[in-house]
């Protein structure tokens, strides 16, 4: 059974959408700017209004609550908002699994998040998804901030992350980076979307 | 208890002081002369008004012809709070939320008084109900058009917090839950300050009325006491029910944020 199926996804400008995600399998989405890639995400995670017949495991998003679907199904932004002042006041328990892996210590818990570099804010914004242990995650240009051997560690976080069958959709412009964390893609050109193995 | 008349040559005295303000507004240069003509000659149109429609009204003592005029002040001031939004709610809910919220509020506060406290006979008696009611429902209208303005701004400009917390899997009040506190101490902040300060930095407006017209300072206080309890009870009833409004409509049954509900 997929992990995550969308079926007759209507967004604007491009014709229904129809695929699958099997248990930690990575699917990169491209596309050129302002094709609806971010829309598409914001839609599986029921962030927009839309029209779409979607499961996980068998389940359709209907028959659970939308915070319940989200914690489930994460999606993860490029620039992503903060509410408390400290880096600490968005987690649950601090310091958060994983945080040494990204280059991060537990001193920042205490830090304010105005004054964390854009790629900090990244890496934390993702380990913050993480706590609610979702099963797919919806990844958003996520590296886009970060330098080569952060972008390695975040890659290698999600792959392992993928053997425990978490499914993976990932949005980015860079051909090398699809490459290394998916074999197939979700392509958006042309008002289509059409799932490709990637070249 | 005497009162000390006062005659047109007398107001027309105290009326010199807004050509002050006038003539002033012309020398620095402020470009608020017209509206400070403007709102002088609007505030004794209506206030002549207001006098002649309570006349009338006290003489008369119908329940029908008091109950209309409540509802006309509320309508009124339901328009003032949607003029002082920045961002208004497309639709109906522009003009109906503020409205609603604050004729719920006020008619409840009102009527807790009128059954409770003062008892007049009738309980109707327009010489109380309008006034308190009148009372109630300018203050609850500062703290609705206040919590109103924070909520839309706040949510609007806190946009991308709201969904963070959103994506995580929050519900649609707890995501919102640091827009509604600003937005609730934005509504209630003047009348704590008015509470704060009756007596010490003011004598409050009311107070200073009855004690001009002759009352006994004390019962004046003690009817001041009244009303500023009162009008805080309203003011954080008004805020409190428009402030969750508002957030249930700029969400929806699916805890999205819907800011495209807003003009």
């Amino acid at each position: 059974m997929a992990l995550l199926q969308v079926d007759r996804l209507e967004l604007p400008g491009l014709k229904p959408i129809r695929f699958h995600l099997d248990p930690g399998q990575c699917l990169a989405v491209m596309g050129p700017s302002g094709c609806g890639k971010t829309l598409l995400l914001r839609a599986i995670a029921d962030l927009d209004p839309n029209q779409a017949e979607i499961s996980l495991d068998g389940a359709s998003r209907g028959s659970c609550t939308a915070p319940e679907w989200r914690r489930r199904v994460t999606y993860v932004p490029s620039e992503s908002g903060w509410w408390s002042s400290t880096v600490q006041g968005h987690f649950r328990s601090w310091p958060p699994a994983s945080l040494s892996r990204l280059g991060l210590n537990a001193a920042f818990g205490p830090r304010l998040v105005g004054e964390l570099s854009t790629g900090e804010r990244q890496r934390l914004a993702l380990l913050r998804s993480l706590e609610h242990g979702p099963r797919v995650l919806l990844l958003d240009e996520i590296t886009s901030g970060l330098d080569t051997d952060a972008t390695h560690a975040v890659e290698e976080l999600v792959a392992d992350l993928r053997t425990r069958d978490v499914g993976v959709l990932w949005v980015t412009h860079d051909a090398e980076q699809a490459r290394r964390v998916a074999p197939r893609k979700l392509s958006i050109s042309n008002g289509e979307v059409i799932e490709e193995p990637l070249a | 208890m005497t009162t000390i008349p006062i005659d047109t040559t007398d107001l027309l005295l105290a009326a010199s002081l807004v050509l002050i303000n006038g003539g002033l507004s012309l020398f620095l240069q402020l470009g608020l002369t017209g509206q400070i003509v403007a709102a002088a000659l609007r505030m004794v149109v209506q206030l002549v008004l207001v006098g002649w429609v309570l006349a009338a009204l006290f003489t008369s003592g119908s329940p029908w012809a008091t109950a209309a005029v409540a509802l006309a002040m509320v309508l009124f001031a339901g328009r003032e709070i949607l003029a002082r939004q920045d961002r208004r709610l497309k639709g109906w809910w522009s003009y109906g939320l503020g409205t609603v919220c604050m004729l719920l509020a006020s008619t409840l506060v009102t009527l807790y008084a009128l059954g409770t406290q003062l008892r007049p006979e009738p309980w109707y008696d327009p010489r109380y109900s309008l006034p308190l009611m009148g009372m109630v429902l300018g203050n609850t209208m500062t703290g609705i058009s206040l919590g109103l303005h924070g909520l839309t701004t706040g949510l609007s400009r806190e946009k991308l917090a709201v969904e963070a917390q959103l994506a995580l899997g929050a519900t649609r009040f707890e995501a919102a839950r640091p827009v509604i506190r600003s937005a609730l101490r934005s509504g209630l902040m003047p009348i704590i300050n008015s509470m704060a300060a009756a007596g010490i930095v003011s004598i409050p407006g009311m107070m200073t009325g009855q004690i001009l017209a002759g009352a006994d300072p004390i019962l004046a206080a003690r009817y001041q006491m009244l009303i500023l309890f009162l009008i805080a009870g309203g003011t954080a009833l008004g805020s409190v029910s428009a402030v969750f409004g508002g957030v249930w409509r700029l969400t929806d049954e699916r805890h999205r944020l819907r800011l495209d509900r807003l003009s």
